[in-house]
């Protein structure tokens, strides 16, 4: 199960984030900054998988964004990595190459596919097109405001 | 000052135009260096905003609120509005509603019980992006009131006609179940249903579901196995397998045979499949079903040899992550199957020197648990040679970790790896040569003291190895904090007082450890250097007197008379305490041997007596001994106060003032405690006895009371000093660490001895003679004090005593699924009246009543259910006629609800024999036809919709091209029609193909 997904710069902003895990005791403002912390610091040559605390963190970078997502000790370290292939992918076809300004100007579509990919922890949808149709639907709506 | 008021109008022109979140992130980047500042500004706007009574203008707060969230700011006093904009009928204000409620609401959000309705409206939509948007934020805010209330609104969207809506239902129903226990027993049969849903998303979302509820209770889901054997078989969905293949991980424990069953297709996956995260996952669940189930395999070896074989190839794969995951699934095997790793000791000595370091880490994490008798040797040498050439601080550190790992093992194993003790110890010893070492310096000493003192063979060589250390104590201590090692100091001066028997040199050694150098030292170090100075010179002083060299000692003692004060002036207090009495004693001896008097015995007498180990929880052990009684009273009783007090009275040297105390003091006494009779004496004892009897860490008294000073004299004071060699070491270049023998020597030296045991085996293979002796056996046998420690008799070693209580939410879900259902089971289909529009825009939060009188609905919705089971019921005949299977598993969806359970229990018995693997194929083929292809699943990687792709670029594909895709069609159909005509159908009933 997927705790959380963060996307950040290499700067260490973070772009977006989302947690699937609502537990009290987590602090999530210093969770996060505490898994980006042990992300940014590895280099190019290292795996992208770590261990931190409870979660299993798999991350990816593309270009200056790095995706990082905090799963449990169950999930499968290479389908989560594809699984943010395929969300990047995703978002590269709505936004057109999607960069860095996309994600934050573009926040709320954002977690429109993301909610359409992720329910409560469990990727769901992994065909592009069937994730992306509310979300063009949205923009239909938009459009007629 | 034109600048600011420029600054000032824009400023006010941007605030009659609301700034929107694009103006918002921008201010954000454009205010880096006060940032907070800004923010601050942006809050009072959008404080601003929320008060007008535009919605749209508050969606935009709102939507602004959420960014500012994600930054880590607190927005929870924007809840109620947050709620207004949820309210909103425009599907673009719901959704910005419904998302910052998704990142900010949670179980302690008090407004939340407002949402109930306005949920419930939104689900009941005729729209279905309000039901689907709903259902997502649901499944972020959920509470366990909100779970009760809509439990029931959310099953009858579970068979909505839409796939969308049913997908998004189901999986929205998971968090029902975690908040809402009660809700999942009724609403099983819907979801078990939902297992075989033409549309694969659906199926997929009722798979996910499951394998979590599954997971967590395995022994509950066990009858639903054969399904789940199908999809595995017959789905091509890499996602959905994933999920299957985790969740048979967990149920193979509880059902051995289920275990045989799967073997077959997992392997068969594992040959064909191209995506590494399902070959990945078949591995590990490999390993896992073979750890259940390892006997009654036949056919184990080639699974675990299969699995390793392509762990390698993951291993040697250019790609560190493979690498890194290779090495993590190939640590599991190791756990079971240690000598199908060993044979590819050789790739993982390769990883150690990678270049990414947690790959490092992994292939040390496997190394230590790869030591074994014959690769201890070998590993630590390599291990060793990489430090001698490594640069790298962290590897250095987790190199020694691994050693220091690797040789406590040893030690826990009591020495049985290190068949060669001396070499372990001159590992230890170059270990303090060693970079790096400094962390665990401790360590290194507490292993050297165990050495030491259980190994009594190798206490010669132990002892001559730390009088070298200490004579070189200087490069341990070295210049910089950093590289001290001293702690090693600590170890070596024990030993070497301790065991000064041994000592090929006493004097040197004691004039080594009188160097003024020392005082430098930790204090705890200085301290057991002075306690040992003396326990060398009484072994010197016995060996001297025996010689007859009186001159010797005198001088001797003078010297130490000299030198010991240094220590006295020590800051630290045991130090000082001990070197004082030393220096008195000595003066005392000073005279006694100066008026001739033979002092040597009664010195040595101080220091004999041997130190054993005692085990840690020893004390607490210790049983009450039969004599005596905890209870009595160890002095008089207090009968006699009395009179004493009597006596006092009449005494006139007691002032009136003292006797008033003393007969308050009296008085009190009495109230607070009354002798005990007899009979409540004994009564207590029972008590007391009762509670032992019933105490499992309790010692009986039958054990017998432990001789006293059984064992205690050792040998020290027995030992002949002249058997000890005496051999001046010529130490001409200090730096230079003489006398201490590489490692490497032993390796050569257990190579030949190995070498010869071959040729004598050899010659015992000739002699036909078949010996039980394998190669593991040590060279010499040496006497090794393997005893954990002294524990009273009858004391066990462990104690489970303190067990963690976990506070887990699945703890609630473990129900009986099999069980028949209750009427008063059944969800409550109780709905609130509903919702007017306007109630929620009123700003007082007290205008929504929280808890509405229920008025009941039940005859409705009933009837509105039961017809909207039967069209899915016909829609689902649809598909089956199409699908031309005639399977009863699947035919019994058609039924109505009520005949679930019994054909339920006719599944389990399915089960039974399903498992019982005899006529497994045979039976397969009467009953699910797409599972008679077991054991060639036919999988064709091309046309997959969800793989997860393992080379990187990833086409858009669309969904399978099974027989149901046309369903999936009509319904993208449907959608379509929806947003062009912004009409709905018209509630569920009117929908449906």
């Amino acid at each position: 199960m997927l705790k959380f997904l963060l996307i950040v710069n290499k700067q260490g902003h973070l772009r977006l984030s989302k947690f699937w895990c609502h537990d009290k005791t987590v602090n999530k403002t210093v969770l996060a900054s505490d898994v980006i912390r042990n992300c940014l610091c590895r280099d190019e040559k290292q795996c992208s998988f770590l261990d931190y605390k409870d979660f299993k963190i798999i991350y990816r970078r593309y270009a200056t964004l790095y995706f990082l997502i905090g799963a449990d000790k169950d999930e499968n370290e290479l389908a989560v990595y594809e699984f943010i292939h395929n969300f990047v992918e995703v978002l590269n076809k709505y936004f057109k190459k999607v960069c860095e300004l996309d994600v934050m100007y573009g926040l709320e579509r954002v977690h429109l596919i993301l909610d359409e990919m992720v329910s409560d922890g469990e990727a769901i949808e992994m065909n592009q097109s069937f994730a992306l149709a509310p979300v063009q639907v949205l923009d239909a709506f938009g459009h007629r405001r | 000052m034109a600048n600011t008021r420029l600054k000032k109008v824009k400023d006010n022109f941007e605030r009659l135009f609301d700034k929107n979140l694009t103006d918002m992130v921008r201010g954000i980047r454009n205010n880096k260096d006060n940032e907070g500042r800004f923010i601050a500004q942006v809050v009072d706007e959008i404080k601003l905003e929320l008060k007008q009574d535009n919605i749209s203008v508050k969606a935009n707060a709102v939507t602004k609120l959420c960014y500012l969230q994600m930054l880590g700011y607190d927005i929870s006093w924007a809840a109620f509005n947050v709620i207004e904009v949820m309210s909103s009928p425009k599907f673009t204000f719901k959704r910005s509603g419904y998302l910052t409620a998704a990142q900010c609401f949670h179980e302690g959000t008090d407004v939340m019980m407002l949402t109930t309705n306005m949920i419930r409206k939104d689900l009941n939509s005729s729209n279905t992006y309000d039901a689907a948007v709903a259902l997502t934020g649901l499944s972020c805010f959920l509470t366990s009131d909100l779970a009760r209330d809509l439990a029931n609104d959310i099953m009858t969207l579970m068979a909505s006609t839409k796939p969308y809506i049913r997908k998004k239902a189901i999986l929205v129903m998971y968090k029902v179940f975690l908040k809402y226990p009660d809700a999942l027993r009724p609403t099983f049969a819907r979801l078990k249903e939902k297992l075989e849903d033409p549309d694969p998303g659906v199926q997929s979302a009722a798979v996910n579901v499951v394998c979590e509820l599954a997971r967590r209770n395995p022994k509950n889901y066990l009858s639903l196995a054969p399904i789940f054997f199908k999809l595995m078989t017959s789905s091509t969905n890499n996602w959905m397998l994933i999920k299957i293949i985790k969740l048979f991980g967990a149920l193979t424990p509880l059902e051995p045979r289920l275990g045989k069953k799967l073997i077959e297709p997992l392997t068969n996956l594992i040959h064909s499949t191209s995506a590494m995260s399902l070959l990945y996952e078949c591995i590990n669940t490999v390993i896992a079903v073979l750890i259940s189930v390892s006997t009654g395999m036949p056919s184990h070896t080639a699974s675990i040899q299969l699995c390793v074989q392509k762990l390698r190839i993951l291993i040697e794969d250019s790609d560190q992550n493979l690498k890194y995951l290779g090495l993590l699934a190939m640590s599991k095997i190791l756990k079971t199957h240690p000598k199908s790793v060993q044979a590819h000791k050789d790739l993982i000595l390769s990883c150690l020197d990678d270049k990414d370091e947690s790959i490092r880490l992994r292939a040390l994490d496997l190394l230590y648990g790869m030591v074994s008798t014959i690769t201890l040797m070998e590993i630590v040498k390599k291990l060793m040679r990489s430090h001698g050439s490594a640069r790298e601080g962290t590897r250095l550190y987790r190199g020694q970790l691994l050693l220091l790992r690797s040789s406590r093992s040893a030690a826990e194993q009591n020495y049985q790896f290190a068949t060669n003790i001396l070499w372990y110890v001159s590992i230890l010893v170059e270990l303090t040569r060693l970079e790096g070492t400094q962390p665990h310096e401790e360590l290194v000493a507490g292993q050297m003291l165990d050495v030491a003192i259980r190994v009594q063979a190798i206490r010669h060589f132990a002892v001559s190895q730390m009088a070298i250390l200490l004579e070189n104590a200087h490069v341990l201590v070295g210049n910089s904090r950093r590289n001290s090692i001293c702690e090693v100091l600590y170890a070596a001066a024990w030993i070497c007082g301790e065991f000064s028997e041994h000592l090929l040199d006493p004097q040197n050694t004691l004039r080594h450890m009188l160097r003024p150098k020392v005082t430098n030292l930790p204090g705890h170090i200085q301290a057991v250097y002075v306690q040992n100075i003396l326990k060398l010179y009484a072994s010197i002083l016995v060996k001297a007197e025996v010689e007859g060299e009186r001159r010797l000692v005198a001088d001797i003692t003078d010297m130490l008379v000299d030198k010991l004060p240094v220590f006295a002036q020590s800051s630290n207090l045991e130090v000082q305490e001990r070197a004082c009495s030393a220096v008195q004693l000595l003066k005392y001896v000073l005279k006694l041997v100066e008026k001739e008097v033979a002092v040597a015995d009664e010195v040595q007498a101080l220091f004999t007596g041997e130190l054993n180990p005692v085990a840690p929880k020893a004390q607490r052990k210790v049983p009450v001994p039969d004599g005596l009684d905890l209870d009595a009273r160890i002095n008089d009783a207090p009968s006699s106060s009395s009179s004493e007090e009597e006596d006092l009275k009449e005494g006139s040297f007691l002032s009136e003032a003292d006797r008033k105390r003393m007969g308050l003091d009296q008085a009190e006494y009495r109230k607070d405690y009354v002798e005990p009779t007899p009979e409540q004496l004994t009564q207590m004892r029972e008590v007391r006895k009762a509670e032992q009897a019933t105490n499992p860490h309790y010692l009986r008294g039958e054990v017998a009371v432990r001789k006293p000073g059984k064992k205690r004299r050792g040998d020290a004071a027995n030992s002949h000093v002249d058997d000890i060699p005496v051999t001046q070491l010529d130490l001409s270049v200090p730096l230079k660490i003489t006398g201490l023998p590489l490692s490497e020597d032993y390796i050569k030296m257990s190579n030949t001895q190995e070498k010869k045991k071959k040729k004598k085996k050899k010659k015992k293979g000739k002699k036909g003679k078949e010996d039980s002796d394998t190669e593991e056996e040590p060279p010499a046998v040496l006497a090794v004090n393997t005893e954990v420690g002294e524990l009273p008799e009858g004391a066990k070693e462990t104690d489970d005593e303190d067990e963690g209580v976990t506070n887990d939410p699945h703890k609630a879900l473990d129900i009986d699924l099999d069980v028949p259902l209750d009427d008063s089971e059944k969800l409550r289909v109780a709905t609130y009246a509903a919702p007017t529009v306007g109630v929620l825009t009123a700003n007082t939060p007290t205008a929504t009543p929280s808890t509405p009188p229920p008025v009941f609905e039940k005859v409705k919705k009933k009837h509105h259910s039961k017809k909207e089971t039967e069209k899915k019921h016909k829609r689902e005949k649809k598909h089956k006629k199409k699908r031309r299977t005639e399977s009863t598993e699947v035919t019994t969806t058609d039924l109505p609800d009520e005949n679930h359970v019994g054909l339920d229990e006719k599944k389990m018995d399915d089960i039974e024999f399903w498992l019982s693997g005899v006529d497994a194929a045979q039976q397969d083929s009467k009953v699910a036809p797409p599972a008679a292809a077991m054991p060639t699943p036919t999988i064709s990687l091309n046309n997959r919709p969800a793989e997860p792709p393992n080379s990187l670029p990833v086409t858009v594909e669309t969904r399978p091209a099974e027989d149901d895709v046309d369903v999936g069609k009509k319904s993208k159909k449907i959608v379509a029609n929806e947003c062009k005509t912004k009409k709905g159908e018209g509630g569920q009933a009117a929908g449906g193909p």
